[in-house]
């Protein structure tokens, strides 16, 4: 009885909850895609452009000629791109159902935000300068995490 | 279908990405078509040091770029065959990388090649390079602005942040022996400020809206092969082999 209890209770929270954790990965793959858009732009403006220009701060050329915005000679937004696309599809993936998914994209997220925080660090006290798509990507990656740590609270 | 909804997803994400990077990447329509006659013609230098090159001097003005500004500095020998126009911002970081590059071409391509300076100041993102700008017009007036020119770029971490730039700016003016009282009443003469606004609006009228953006012989060079040397200079060879 007690045991048929447990598995009503736990099969009525699964079904409310399912929709949720879906809504809630289908919102990270809509943010990963803004970040896409975001590391997209700043590659392209890297590899043709010009100085970029910063509408809301001020220090966008700095920050984006400096040594800390490539790797060995690929534009450091280049790899932003690659990780936010596979955030995207890992968040899609997660979406639809995919457990797998949903733990990498757990992994790759504490990953990315690990690099927006250095990155945040390098603006702040190395270059004394800030840009506003390197700002707005630390935004995205850090709702990704906020994102994680809810999905995980709402699963336990 | 729905099972297979999700890899749809991310591949047509994956097209978009891709699609709308390489349409992004796309040369603007001036530097897709490299198409000489649409050359801002080398007349616009002074009529006495106009180019012995007929090529160089019979292309009309193309009707579109009538209200490009005429070169006022303009370094290297009248019959060099090519010419890099810069617009440049002297806070520019990019700008700052570019200078050394374009001195070396300079010195390697010495009777071919002559070299341009526009101003184009971002004064919204440098705070500096306004001043900057007029700091070098003020040092043309005593015919010293390449001098200026480049003694800006190569102290440009030095004054890129200071608040405020000016007595960086005429240390350098002492430096280059300029009349100190002179350059302080012509950095801040209307004079100046007017010609630094001509270069702008005549840059704004060829597209420019960044920096540096670099013409050779009238047509943009894409930022990335400008701000290396050997993809400029490879550039520079081929136009060259145009020209024999």
């Amino acid at each position: 009885m007690i045991s048929d209890d447990t598995v009503n209770r736990t099969g009525e929270h699964e079904r409310e909850a399912a929709p949720r954790l879906s809504r809630l990965f289908a919102l990270a793959a809509v943010l990963a895609l803004a970040g896409l858009a975001d590391a997209v732009y700043l590659t392209v403006e890297h590899l043709t452009g010009h100085s970029v220009r910063c509408t809301v701060t001020n220090g966008c050329s700095e920050v984006l000629s400096s040594q800390y915005a490539t790797i060995g000679g690929y534009p450091l937004a280049f790899f932003g791109a690659v990780a936010y696309f596979t955030a995207f599809s890992l968040a899609t993936l997660a979406a639809f159902g995919s457990e797998r998914a949903g733990k990498l994209f757990a992994v790759l997220v504490a990953l990315m935000f690990a690099t927006s925080l250095w990155l945040f660090y390098l603006q702040a006290f190395v270059l004394h300068a800030f840009c506003q798509y390197c700002l707005l990507s630390a935004a995205i990656t850090t709702l990704l995490v906020v994102i994680v740590v809810v999905r995980r609270a709402t699963k336990k | 279908m729905r099972r297979k909804l999700p890899i749809i997803i991310i591949i047509g994400v994956l097209i978009v990405a891709l699609a709308g990077g390489a349409l992004l990447m796309r040369p603007s329509e001036t530097t897709t078509r490299p198409n000489l006659a649409q050359m801002p013609p080398t007349t616009t230098a002074p009529t006495a040091t106009a180019s012995p090159n007929p090529q160089a001097t019979v292309v009309p003005r193309p009707a579109a770029a009538s209200n490009i500004a005429p070169i006022t500095h303009l370094r290297g020998r009248n019959d060099a065959p090519l010419l890099i126009e810069e617009y440049g911002d002297f806070q520019c970081p990019p700008c700052g990388s570019l200078h050394p590059i374009l001195k070396r071409i300079e010195g390697e391509y010495a009777t071919q090649v002559r070299v341009a300076f526009h101003h184009f100041p971002l004064r919204e993102m440098h705070k500096n390079a306004g001043e900057a700008a007029r700091a070098a017009e003020a040092a043309a007036v005593q015919g010293k602005f390449w001098q200026m020119h480049d003694m800006l770029f190569e102290k440009q971490s030095e004054w890129k942040d200071a608040a405020p730039a000016r007595p960086l700016f005429l240390g350098y003016a002492r430096t280059l022996g300029l009349d100190l009282p002179k350059f302080t009443q012509d950095i801040d003469s209307t004079t100046v400020s007017n010609r630094v606004m001509t270069d702008e609006q005549g840059g704004t009228a060829r597209g420019v809206t960044g920096t540096p953006t670099v013409f050779l012989n009238g047509r943009e060079v894409p930022f990335a092969i400008a701000t290396s040397y050997d993809k400029l200079r490879a550039v520079i060879e081929s136009e060259l082999a145009v020209k024999k």
